[in-house]
């Protein structure tokens, strides 16, 4: 086999995945268009994959679904900037005081498994009924993660990485920054991740509970004018936000964490 | 056999004065090191040597400043340390090089840390890194590096920093046999170009022979200087020293010094053991 061919071959083997991948959706929606067509499913409660991708166009010309999708992104970018900040800096202040860590911890870890979009009412009479309510509802939600795998990953860095620093007498800034923090970048950015998820969530929900905002409240309309065509085809618009956001997050770990 | 250099010896460059350590621990006090006294001769190369368990890497934290909780003296050039001390460059026994960073960057680290300007510190990383035959491999990261190769690096990165002495901690202990050799060969050369004093902590009685000028032979668990031998093997040396008969005389005779040591160790470990089979 020549290079050439060699090459090509590899190509061609790895396409095969993402291949598969798109294949299996597209044989998954034409299977669930010949159950709906053939009354196996009901249209009422699932509509039939053709008539999402129709409504599409209605959902551009008549819902401005372009704004609202940029509105939801907007929200999601301002709380993954905040939980970058105040998160991350939360994690590093509570592993660098142990009592604040020993007071903290088991509440903020409470906290990530408790449904606080039911704060929404709280929120809504704090900020009012305006965008500031989603974003912290989706910024609250999400910073226990970031907090927890922060303190992991300063506390997990290997003892002899420590060492060599302390052997050429490293202040406690250079410590932190030239070998605590890039050692703990991989787990800081898997907390950013669950955060990131937990704050889409979040900010989808409420808007769908406070009828504002984008996205979510484009479901909220769509769903009770009972156009399921509509609704299904907005929350494709959600997964394309969650799709953008983590490829962002995904170019941005790859640039700080060069590992090879 | 020579006498214990002791610390008044006043060529030494390096000298370790009555060092003792205690740690506590649930089942009580342990005396790691007792009353250890060296000295390190410019330029010359000392192995500590012992079984597991004989407080050597205890006494590489204390020469190297990382441990502070210790009795008696250590001084370079006649000033006593109280920390790290940037006349000690310290290579690590566990794999040590930072993954985030290319191996340029890895050994540039002390010079980054001194303001040195970036051409100039990535040109005597470059110097550093043809001197441990990693050329070629200067963008590349330590994850697509072999272990030995790594171990290279993270020696690369001290002798960058130009100590006054150079303190290994087992540094090719996770290697296999023949990469341990042919590392050993490429130590004694920058050693002997550099004319590098250098201090070795060990278990593997060949490398010791191998690279040494003196040997000191730790006792189990206290761990005191049992004896010290001086190596009287022709210099340049390199690996294939080992196949000669004089190498072999050293070997035996560090050997049956250890033997009985590596003996008490192993029946002190069953015994901790049986003991923590029977409380459980």
């Amino acid at each position: 086999m020549t290079a050439a061919a060699v090459a090509k071959h590899s190509t061609a083997r790895d396409s095969t995945p993402a291949l598969v991948g798109f294949g299996s959706l597209v044989a998954f929606f034409l299977v669930m268009e010949l159950l709906i067509q053939t009354g196996l499913v009901n249209r009422f409660i699932v509509p039939p994959p053709s008539e999402i991708i129709g409504s599409f166009q209605r959902l551009i010309l008549e819902e401005d679904i372009f704004h609202r999708f940029l509105v939801t992104l907007g929200e999601c970018l301002t709380a993954g900037v905040m939980l970058t900040v105040f998160g991350v800096t939360g994690g590093v202040l509570m592993h660098r005081y142990k009592l604040l860590q020993q007071a903290c911890e088991t509440w903020v870890a409470a906290m990530a498994s408790a449904p606080l979009v039911l704060m929404y009412p709280l929120f809504l009479v704090i900020f009012g009924r305006n965008v500031w309510t989603i974003i912290m509802m989706g910024f609250i939600a999400a910073l226990p993660p970031v907090i927890l795998k922060t303190i992991e990953g300063i506390s997990s860095t290997r003892k002899v990485l420590i060492n060599v620093g302390r052997s050429f007498n490293l202040t406690p800034a250079q410590q932190f920054w030239k070998i605590l923090f890039p050692a703990s970048l991989p787990t800081i950015f898997v907390g950013l991740r669950l955060g990131l998820i937990f704050a889409l969530i979040n900010i989808v929900g409420t808007e769908f509970l406070i009828n504002f905002g984008g996205l979510g409240q484009l479901i909220n309309d769509l769903a009770e004018r009972y156009d399921l065509a509509g609704t299904y085809a907005a929350i494709c618009f959600v997964i394309l936000v969650s799709v953008l956001f983590f490829m962002t997050l995904e170019k941005a770990e790859r640039w700080l964490i060069p590992v090879g | 056999m020579a006498p214990a250099a002791t610390p008044s010896s006043g060529t030494a460059i390096l000298v370790a004065d009555n060092i003792t350590v205690r740690f506590e621990t649930p089942e009580g006090a342990i005396l790691a090191v007792d009353d250890v006294s060296f000295g390190v001769r410019p330029g010359e190369f000392l192995s500590v040597i012992g079984p597991s368990g004989c407080g050597k890497s205890t006494l590489f934290n204390v020469i190297g400043g990382l441990l502070s909780t210790h009795q008696g003296v250590v001084s370079v050039a006649g000033e006593t340390i109280t920390g790290p001390h940037k006349s000690i460059g310290m290579v690590f026994q566990e794999e040590s090089t930072f993954p985030w960073r290319t191996v340029t960057d890895n050994v540039a680290f002390p010079l980054e840390l001194i303001g040195m300007p970036k051409a100039k510190r990535v040109e005597r990383a470059r110097h550093f890194i043809g001197m441990v035959g990693l050329d070629g491999f200067e963008n590349r990261f330590p994850g697509e590096l072999s272990g030995g190769m790594r171990q290279r690096v993270s020696l690369a990165r001290t002798l960058a920093s130009e100590p006054k002495i150079l303190l290994m901690d087992e540094p090719f202990a996770a290697l296999d046999e023949q990469t341990r050799l042919l590392l050993g060969d490429k130590v004694l050369q920058i050693q002997q170009q550099l004319k590098q004093t250098t201090l070795l902590i060990t278990h593997n009685i060949t490398e010791a022979v191998q690279m040494s000028d003196r040997i000191l032979v730790m006792t189990y668990r206290p761990g005191k200087v049992k004896r010290i031998v001086d190596i009287d093997l022709p210099r340049p040396r390199t690996s294939e020293i080992v196949s000669s008969e004089s190498f072999g005389r050293y070997v035996a005779q560090i050997w049956s010094d250890l033997r009985e040591e590596a003996s008490r160790g192993m029946r002190a470990d069953e015994k901790h053991a049986l003991n923590e089979g029977a409380a459980s």
